[in-house]
């Protein structure tokens, strides 16, 4: 026993990177965990309490947030309360201490209201005020009969003002901002017929500008029509508050509600979370929008970073004579990826935006000016500086690939008549795409994470339009987006409301590695593919 | 040294050294090689045997830092002159490698490479050579039913009947082979042998070998080598039965090597 050691000298060594691979299993189990549970809580109905301390007669309402220590006590807890009813009480949040509460019930009748602004509102219904003075009790038969239909009503009223406002006084815009541009550059030349010309134009921008206050008209009309009806609630400190029915998205009585219905609630509020816009200065809604964006940046960057890093790597390791300066060429790209990803930005903001956007812009849009197209951020700009910040791993991981291709391969081909490039085009090429796409997905999980650069080159808090729509040319690579990494400081930091925008940043954090790893998953499985295409034998 | 067949040679290797580097590998080698002959070349590992194949068709090209001196005719014409071309070089000069090394593509796809590279689209005369060079390397009768399954599915003496089919597919007039069959088994290199003989009414053919029987089965010529030296070159029958250099004698019988 006593020289069982030596017998399996190393054996602590297997412990030692055993423990290591734990370690970070550990921590990446406890990351992804913690945001997982802490995002999907957010959509979670969670039952309304009403608090009764013992200090006062009126009792509180709220959803429990979290429980902690309070400061310097190890046996006393505090918790944190979520009050609703942002517009009368000031604050959305109160800190209770547990040993002052007297009593703690879950009443059937409480009522959570999601509204458009303002976040939710807690409390009790007490009656629907409609047209003509007709007043339903919260009690008479057909209040919640009458209260969705007449959400239904009304959730159709904002639907069409969506659509005038979105899409149709969007496409007038455009037309009067096209036609706008003609006439400058109309302007500019001097002819004879030109006053001719510029009237027609004219004539046109006073017809849409008709049409415009037209539809503006309609859609002020549909928002007076969608706040006729009131509903009114009592919040817990008695006070009465009429809320017109355009302003409610949807109500639900979370202390009545059994598994089922609460787990529908979670899949509304999750698709509502998916695929909405945001609103409140991002703390409620959805995050469609960043969603898509940092989606379409990602592949554009993608698209753009792949072709330039083979070529790159393929003149690197099958054409350039390898020496010294090879060698150095190589240890720059490699130290490229150290670089901070801000300074990218700088340098995207620097000589994309500035220097190529502005050229472009002297050529192509000066009839826009003093309103830049090219030379202020967007898309392209996003997606290009990003592509240059990947470029290294993607080069790297090219010319490994390409390396990695066996001589066999290579001189079958050379054996067989083919020249230096039909052999890398028709043999290694293919051979190496697996390998380079391992690189492209290293190179996407760091691209779609970046924040830093892309607040210099192009992202918005709030982007008023998805830059793939379906207003001429479809997609618009010179458009402001929004991005899930973006979306993530910009709701942690820069929110009015901190504490109401944490479970959105949990849930944005956890839309946002799902992303990343469904792009991963999809480049696998292009890789797999292709491996077996290619794979096996000789190669 | 041995140039009694001159008349008919289609390759001459005149004074050929060889280095990688600093390192040389030949030594001032001369040799002609018959045509529609079957050449083996023998030797003990790192004798150079492989650098000499592969500098007939010019395959050490790849090699960074090689370098050679003297020349090698290929029909009168020196193959490291400038002015040669040595892509249809490679396609008058075909190779077939030690270990079979078709692409990952179709059997079809395989043999026709060099005609693809070639710039051929007429899906007629791809058809032609698929079959008749699959014909020429003994594989037809295996895999014209399955022309468009992947080479891979292929067992390693049929896989590399397909490279001899691709070889020939480019109608070459002289044909490398590298240890053709040193990783196929006993049946297969039987296979392989056996075409030799119907190829070498065609083509001439160079082969290197370790196994002296299999020299001595398929070659009409054989030069042994060693140390990067032409020890002897001679009919085969000649070499095995009456070599004239001790080294030779002791290498066939087996006491080195």
């Amino acid at each position: 026993m006593k020289f069982s050691l030596r017998k399996t000298y190393g054996e602590p060594f297997v412990w030692l990177t055993a423990t290591g691979l734990a370690l970070g299993l550990i921590m990446v189990v406890g990351l992804v965990g913690l945001i997982m549970v802490k995002g999907m809580e957010s959509f979670w109905p969670k039952r309304v309490l009403e608090i009764v301390l013992k200090n006062s007669e009126q009792p509180l309402l709220g959803q429990i947030v979290l429980k902690r220590d309070q400061s310097g006590f190890k046996d006393k807890k505090e918790w944190q309360i979520f009050l609703g009813n942002r517009d009368r009480l000031g604050e959305g949040f109160r800190f209770i201490q547990e040993d002052k509460i007297s009593r703690l019930s879950q009443p059937l009748d409480i009522v959570v209201i999601e509204r458009r602004e303002y976040g939710p509102a807690l409390g009790r219904f007490l009656k629907l005020e409609l047209a003509q003075n007709r007043v339903l009790k919260v009690g008479d038969q057909d209040f919640y009969k009458t209260l969705n239909q007449e959400l239904d009503i009304v959730s159709n009223q904002w639907d069409e003002i969506r659509d005038l406002e979105k899409n149709q006084i969007g496409d007038i815009n455009a037309k009067i901002q096209k036609l706008i541009e003609k006439k400058k550059g109309l302007e500019r030349k001097k002819y004879s017929s030109i006053s001719k010309k510029i009237k027609v134009i004219d004539d046109k921008i006073h017809k849409l500008n008709e049409t415009y206050n037209a539809l503006a008209a309609t859609a002020s009309n549909l928002r007076q029509l969608s706040s006729q009806n009131k509903l009114v609630y009592q919040i817990f400190n008695g006070e009465e508050v009429g809320l017109a029915l355009g302003q409610i998205i949807s109500y639900y009585r979370p202390n009545q509600m059994g598994l089922f219905s609460r787990t529908f609630k979670f899949c509304t509020h999750l698709f509502n979370f998916l695929l909405t816009e945001p609103r409140e200065a991002n703390t409620e809604g959805g995050i469609f929008p960043a969603l898509f964006g940092t989606m379409i940046m990602t592949i554009l960057m993608s698209a753009m970073v792949t072709p330039f890093g083979v070529i790159a790597a393929i003149y690197l390791r099958e054409y350039a004579k390898q020496g010294f300066f090879v060698r150095l060429v190589r240890i720059s790209v490699n130290n490229l990826a150290g670089v901070p990803s801000v300074i990218f930005g700088v340098f995207g903001l620097g000589f994309f935006v500035y220097f190529l956007g502005g050229s472009l812009d002297q050529l192509f849009f000066s009839n826009r000016f003093p309103t830049p197209t090219f030379g202020t951020g967007g898309l392209l700009w996003a997606s290009l500086t990003l592509a240059l910040l990947t470029l290294p791993v993607v080069i790297v991981a090219s010319e490994e690939a390409l390396a990695a291709v066996p001589r066999g391969a290579r001189e079958a081909a050379l054996a067989c008549g083919a020249s230096k490039w039909q052999m890398i085009q028709r043999i290694v090429l293919p051979a190496a795409l697996p390998g380079v796409l391992t690189g492209l997905i290293l190179a996407m999980a760091r691209g779609a994470g970046e924040v830093a650069p892309l607040m210099l080159v192009g992202v918005v808090k709030l982007a008023p339009t998805l830059p793939l729509n379906m207003t001429y040319p479809f997609i618009h690579l010179d458009q402001k987006f929004m991005h899930l990494g973006f979306h993530i400081y910009d709701l942690g930091f820069q929110s009015p409301d901190s504490d109401a925008a944490k479970p959105m940043i949990y849930a944005t954090a956890l839309l946002m590695i799902i992303l990343v790893l469904a792009l991963n998953l999809g480049a696998i499985a292009i890789r797999e593919h292709l491996r077996r295409k290619y794979g096996s034998g000789a190669f | 040294m041995d140039q009694e067949h001159s008349k008919s040679s289609i390759v001459e290797i005149k004074n050929f050294s060889f280095f990688y580097g600093e390192s040389q590998t030949l030594y001032d080698i001369n040799l002609s090689i018959q045509e529609k002959c079957v050449t083996a070349l023998i030797g003990p590992s790192g004798c150079g045997k492989s650098t000499l194949i592969r500098s007939i068709n010019r395959m050490n090209d790849l090699v960074e830092e090689a370098r050679h001196q003297g020349e090698i005719l290929f029909q009168g014409d020196n193959i490291y002159h400038p002015n040669m071309e040595v892509i249809s070089l490679r396609k008058r000069i075909g190779m077939v490698f030690q270990k079979y090394n078709p692409f990952p593509k179709s059997i079809y796809e395989n043999v026709i490479f060099g005609l693809r590279v070639a710039g051929i689209r007429d899906s007629k005369i791809l058809e032609e050579t698929v079959e008749k060079s699959l014909k020429g390397a003994a594989l037809w009768d295996e895999v014209k039913d399955r022309l468009h399954e992947s080479a891979f599915s292929l067992s390693g003496g049929q896989m590399q009947r397909l490279c001899i089919a691709r070889a020939i597919a480019n109608e070459p007039e002289v044909i490398l082979m590298d240890e053709p069959c040193s990783a196929l088994d006993p049946i297969a290199t039987a296979k392989v042998e056996d075409l030799l003989h119907e190829l070498s009414k065609k083509y001439t053919i160079v082969i290197v070998t370790h196994n002296m029987q299999q020299a001595g089965r398929v070659s009409n010529y054989t030069a042994f080598l060693f140390m990067g030296k032409l020890i002897e070159f001679g009919s085969t029958s000649d070499l095995f039965t009456t070599p004239r250099e001790k080294k030779t004698e002791e290498y066939i019988t087996g006491r080195f090597g």
